[in-house]
């Protein structure tokens, strides 16, 4: 009996010592020396900060956001990046309610959505950190169309009339089957192209909805003549499989690419923006980060597979965050 | 009829020849039905692992398990999610352990058995089958929020707890009941007081049963996504979680997962979560190995 109770105390301290194994404590920032911080480590060079950094938002920046915390954690590794996903309007609502320092987002706040952060008295500051041009596809085989007018894509994805053949679409078009794959409605990918792009209020129910990209992909893939649409960086993971149709959006077609996307010619884009409070911003570990943020980010984007923002929006960031941290 | 009688019989046995030929020939059928099905359940499982290896076997190395993640496939790793998902089950078990045992025991041997209990009862039963994003938004509004926790690893582990206190409870009543009713008058009979039968006989009776269905419960509770997703689980972070360090941010394997499959590359969505998986199979392998040990170990036979 007695032997019984210390094998199982046995399985309990190996099963401690496995964590603790594991967990090596030189990684780890669990001192919490924010607050008292040294003043001189403010400037984020050199100096050793510590503490930890919460951040949460939208799902589309997170993997940015995760690469620049990345990069960081080589200069300073006693600062901790938590990323959360909880979707831009997820994030925003912490953020406001105090709980987190930054906030991912693939749109601008939205004026309710100020108000409640305004009410709380969390002042922020936005900056542009990235570009994500949304690419509508379609199979190599589809060779009937190359470019898409806004009309046009109304007419496959809006809620009126809404095409089954690509004869609808336009009378030019071979009477083909037309199948479409897009985000889910509850994803902001979906809400830009309804709202921002089509200026609709809704899109057409019959469409194979998945909230994951790569499935979209898969989906148009796998069905010849299908549309379906989704972020420039899972259309380049699989640019031998698919098509990357045109948009004109008024003013002549234009290929999504990157130029296009920065020159704002092409017009199927929206900005990445983190946000972040002005109170965390005097915690020298989160200047040190924010800054460091707009300083790589240009270097980084590309490897995330967004796009950046032009040198002078770039460096009007910048110093709209000197301004913030110089309060 | 002295006659007849053979000739009867003869014909009687052929008939039942002919019938007991038919039956086994229909048991045989049946049998050969069930076992294509058991089959087909099998085959899909293993390919479904087969296809996991594949893909996952050569992307496990020290570095996988020892690094935190990346913005590249090949450098990516799975530290922070290892360790969160660790501390989680340690927290989880150090909670629901002693609470599950308790209630098992107070139900069983103390409580009397009136309409309160039953209702007890019968709520357990039915929180078993909730689903376990329920008890996420539950941890949110109780732990994170109405206790003040935050997203911690603790609001994380006493959700979790939560999860599998239920089969806890259920599955120690079960081991309770299985011991012999003789041990318990016996001892009754010999002077020992209630508490005295439950700590000195029936509990350690019970407690391998107790054992494999805290662990079984526990490896439900290590693939969870959905509860500690929404009790704030965080997509990626470079720490490590310790249990000891309970109010800190958290990060989990199945969380981690998720965040590979989202991506992209498919040195993510692929290699990186496929090894994932394989991770957390390995562990999950681990913990019910040690419920069998654990069941043999220690029980007792009569």
């Amino acid at each position: 009996m007695s032997k019984n109770w210390q094998v199982l105390l046995g399985l309990v301290v190996v099963l401690a010592l496995i964590t603790a194994a594991c967990g090596g404590s030189e990684g780890s920032a669990n001192e919490e020396l924010g607050e008292g911080g040294d003043e001189e480590g403010a400037g984020g060079e050199g100096g050793e900060l510590s503490g930890s950094i919460e951040v949460d938002g939208s799902s589309t920046v997170a993997p940015l956001t995760d690469a620049i915390a990345e990069e960081y954690a080589v200069e300073q590794s006693n600062v901790t990046v938590n990323v959360g996903v909880s979707g831009t309007g997820g994030g925003f609502e912490r953020f406001c309610a105090g709980e987190t320092d930054i906030s991912d987002a693939s749109r601008p706040i939205k004026d309710e959505e100020a108000e409640i952060c305004a009410d709380a008295g969390v002042e922020y500051v936005e900056l542009r950190v990235g570009t994500d041009a949304l690419t509508m596809v379609t199979t190599p085989e589809t060779d009937w169309v190359d470019c898409l007018t806004t009309e046009e894509v109304t007419k496959i994805f809006g809620e009126e009339d809404a095409a089954t053949t690509w004869s609808e679409v336009n009378p030019e078009f071979p009477d083909e089957p037309l199948e479409v794959f897009a985000p889910g409605t509850d994803s902001g990918t979906y809400d830009f192209m309804v709202e921002d792009v089509l200026g609709l209020e809704g899109s057409r129910q019959d469409f194979n909805a998945s909230e994951d990209d790569n499935i979209i992909a898969q989906g148009v893939i796998g069905t010849p003549g299908s549309w379906g649409f989704f972020g420039f960086a899972y259309f380049q993971e699989s640019a031998d499989q698919l098509k990357a149709l045109e948009y004109d959006a008024g003013d002549g077609c234009v290929a999504p690419s990157v130029e296009s996307a920065q020159d704002d010619s092409y017009q199927m884009t929206r900005p990445l923006f983190i946000y972040v409070q002005q109170e965390a911003l005097e915690r020298p570990e989160v200047e040190g980060f924010v800054t460091y943020y707009l300083d790589t980010v240009p270097s980084l984007i590309d490897e995330v597979g967004y796009i950046g923002v032009p040198d002078e929006d770039l460096e009007a960031a910048k110093s709209d965050l000197q301004e913030a941290i110089d309060g | 009829m002295a006659v007849s009688t053979p000739r009867r019989t003869v014909h009687d046995t052929l008939a039942g020849l002919e019938r007991g030929r038919r039956r086994k020939l229909k048991e045989r059928a049946f049998a050969t039905v069930l076992f294509t099905l058991t089959a087909v359940a099998i085959l899909v499982l293993a390919l479904l692992v087969v296809d996991i290896v594949l893909d996952g076997f050569t992307r496990i190395n020290v570095d996988f398990l020892t690094r935190y993640a990346s913005r590249t496939a090949e450098n990516t790793g799975i530290r922070a999610g290892l360790t969160g998902t660790l501390s989680l089950m340690v927290l989880t078990a150090l909670v629901a352990f002693p609470v599950g045992v308790g209630a098992a025991i107070y139900l069983e041997e103390f409580a009397p058995d009136n309409r309160f209990t039953r209702l007890m009862e019968a709520n357990i039963s039915n929180l078993a089958g909730v689903p376990s994003v329920v008890y996420g938004l539950l941890g949110v509004a109780v732990f994170v929020y109405a206790l003040n926790l935050g997203r911690s690893l603790l609001a994380g582990a006493l959700t979790l707890a939560l999860l599998i206190l239920p089969v806890i409870i259920v599955a120690g009543r079960e081991s309770i009941r299985a011991v012999p009713l003789a041990i318990r008058d016996g001892g009754l009979a010999l002077g020992a007081t209630p508490w005295q039968v439950s700590y000195r006989q029936i509990l350690p009776s019970a407690l391998p049963g107790m054992l494999t269905g805290t662990i079984l419960a526990l490896s439900r509770a290590i693939g969870e996504t959905a509860p500690i997703l929404v009790v704030g689980a965080v997509f990626s972070r470079r720490a490590d979680n310790e249990p000891w360090y309970f109010m800190e941010a958290f990060a989990a394997l199945p969380v981690q997962i998720y965040n590979f499959v989202s991506r992209p590359q498919e040195g993510f969505k692929i290699d990186a979560a496929s090894a994932g998986i394989l991770v957390l199979m390995a562990v999950l392998l681990i913990m019910n190995s040690a419920a069998i040990v654990a069941r043999n170990r220690f029980s007792r036979r009569y």
